[in-house]
């Protein structure tokens, strides 16, 4: 079962009426059960016609296209659509209908039970984080990061296996969509869809893909790869060009700051004295340290505050401005570090101090 | 007897008082004619509008026809029809009818052309089928832009039907009518002030129930 892929195409062709380029070119690609591709590539380059092709919103000229081993064309194209889960940049949600009843659109058309229904409508509520008041509300009267929420809940009312996304997130701000896209991670990480989601930004794809297909003008296939190989190795000319110049800032986004090396910083128990907390200092060439009481780490001082004679203990700690979790990733970890008087970024595990980042620890990641 | 009425007060309260069964009959039948006239458009016009959609082609044909039936003077079209249908009811509805079409088969046609690709887009994609896509979705986002032609296409009619009192029906048009030829206001103001206020109640109930079948048009909330 997981060795035979959940959607696959094969050698998939399209060409438009009236055009003599072809949209997709012979395009190959499986995607396994649980994975999630994103199709990534400039403007026009075929990735919405890839996607409706799976959904047969597109009919393909040549090849063939099949989701959990079935052909999509052995059923009629409706039957295959409630079965796919489907969200596209402008959602699309029903002005007139509302939010429960947007949600519960596929569950309807499969004629489910009424209680079965509303059941499934307050899962999802719940599941999609949204207020159970909006429930009776228009979709008017939602902002759009709402709107986007309730647009995935309704992709998900049917528990469809595949799930299709074209920009999801594209019509946010980018505040909102950094939040709905680590909700969509989250999400997946319980749900384990198969998902397909497009986008033009090459940070949601590295962000969001456990693969990541870069596609060219024409439909063409150029690197099928997980994030971090594309930007380790670029396939070629196009990819690398279109990864940008700060591929290396990109990769340390893919690194965890759980998996990077920590120093253990200049850090002295609350009893030390004015000496040893210099001496500390001074092995780090940093003119603060951080102090420890009854084993945290609650805070730093600045060397100077111990010019008047002052000990250690003597000193109200200042609190971290910015602390990492084990969860950021390096590319987080690079913005403290240089954004920090610091000049080094702390690292907590809840209240438990694990270690700091400084930009050689950063560095030392990518060049490695 | 002519004289005498003419001689008389320019509305004669007591006139109405000895009629008010008579003018409620007119009133009913005034309504009846309106109902079917607007009834029959809207299945005739539901129809042309499927074509239309269906077919996009066959749009410009259509409001060229429906077009020249509205604009044909309404004396007119009820004279030519006379040697067919005779002095009935049939000729005074096909008259009706055929003035409601070009506003109703518009208003339908622009009403299901305004729903946005998106929410088209995305009902085709979770599965819905043609058919179900017009009732269930097209159709009910269509409805303030339909109902804004009915309530115009109601309005029309109820002003038409009081000259069908010259092919002997008429609803309220036929105290008008009757009003003319005797000089006797009070039989005018009566046919004209009631056909009026039908046509305001009319409009309103129409706009009334429009707000109960759209909540959603009415709530903007945050955008
Ligand atoms: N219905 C259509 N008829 C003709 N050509 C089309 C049609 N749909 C798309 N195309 C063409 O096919 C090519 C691929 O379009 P597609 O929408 O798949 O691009 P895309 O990668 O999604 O681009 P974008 O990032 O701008 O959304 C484009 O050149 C487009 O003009
Ligand atoms: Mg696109």
């Amino acid at each position: 079962m997981s060795d035979s892929p959940m959607i696959r195409l094969d050698a998939v062709t399209k060409v438009f009426p009236g055009t003599d380029h072809p949209a997709v070119d012979r395009l190959t690609l499986e995607v396994a059960e649980g994975e999630v591709v994103v199709l990534v590539g400039p403007s026009g380059c075929g990735k919405t016609t890839t996607l409706k092709m799976i959904n047969r919103l597109i009919e393909p000229t040549s090849g063939t296209i099949t989701v959990a081993g079935a052909d999509v064309t052995a059923v009629p194209a409706p039957e295959l659509r409630r079965s796919i889960g489907y969200v596209i940049q402008q959602i699309g949600l029903f002005p007139h209908r509302t939010i429960a009843d947007n949600i519960a659109t596929v569950p309807r058309l499969l004629g489910w039970e009424r209680p079965r229904i509303e059941a499934r409508i307050d899962e999802l509520i719940d599941l999609a984080d949204l207020d159970p008041a909006m429930r009776d509300r228009y979709p008017s009267e939602l902002s759009g990061g709402q709107r986007q929420r309730v647009g995935v809940a309704r992709a998900l009312a049917a528990d469809p296996p595949v799930l299709l996304m074209d920009e999801p997130f594209g019509a946010v701000d980018p505040i909102v969509r950094a939040r709905l896209q680590d909700e969509l991670l989250d999400l997946q990480a319980r749900l384990r869809k198969t998902i397909v989601l497009v986008t033009h930004d090459v940070d949601e794809a590295i962000k969001l893909g456990d693969r990541v297909a870069i596609l060219n003008v024409g439909g063409v296939l150029e690197q099928y790869a997980p994030p971090a190989e594309i930007l380790r190795s670029p396939a070629d000319a196009f990819v690398e060009g279109f990864l940008g110049s700060d591929r290396g800032i990109k990769r340390l986004s893919l690194i965890a700051v759980r998996d990077a090396t920590l120093v253990e910083g200049p850090i002295v128990d609350a009893a030390a004295t004015a000496a040893e907390a210099g001496a500390a200092m001074a092995q780090h060439g940093l003119d603060w340290f951080g102090i420890r009481r009854g084993g945290l780490v609650v805070g730093w001082a600045a060397g100077s505050d111990l010019d008047g004679g002052a000990a250690p203990a003597d000193l109200e700690p200042r609190p971290f401005a910015t602390a990492l979790g084990p969860d950021d990733s390096l590319r987080d970890a690079l913005d403290a570090v240089i954004t920090s008087h610091s000049r080094v970024a702390p690292v907590f595990d809840g209240a438990r101090y694990l270690g700091m980042l400084t930009i050689e620890e950063i560095s030392r990641e990518i060049v490695q | 007897m002519i004289t005498a009425q003419a001689a008389g007060p320019f509305f004669r309260w007591d006139w109405v008082g000895r009629n008010l069964g008579a003018i409620w009959d007119r009133v009913v039948e005034h309504l009846t004619l309106t109902a079917i006239a607007i009834g029959i458009g809207l299945v005739i016009a539901m129809g042309l509008s499927l074509v239309a959609l269906r077919w996009r082609r066959t749009y410009a044909p259509i409001t060229w026809v429906t077009g020249i039936l509205y604009t044909i003077p309404s004396l007119a079209l009820f004279a030519l029809l006379v040697p067919f249908t005779g002095l009935s009811t049939l000729t005074a509805e096909i008259g009706l009818v055929s003035y409601t079409l070009l506003i109703l088969i518009r208003n339908i046609v622009a009403g299901i052309d305004g729903v946005s690709p998106e929410v088209r887009e995305a009902a085709v994609g979770m599965g819905y089928t043609r058919r179900r896509l017009f009732f269930e979705i097209e159709l009910p986002l269509a409805m303030p832009v339909i109902v804004a032609g009915i309530r115009i296409a109601a309005v029309t009619v109820i002003g038409l039907v009081t000259v069908t009192s010259i092919i002997g029906q008429g609803g309220l048009g036929f105290f008008i009518l009757r009003g003319l030829n005797s000089f006797f206001w009070t039989q005018i103001i009566v046919g004209v002030a009631l056909s009026v206020l039908l046509a305001v109640i009319i409009d309103l109930l129409l706009a009334g129930g429009e707000r109960a079948l759209t909540p959603w048009a009415r709530r903007r909330g945050a955008g």
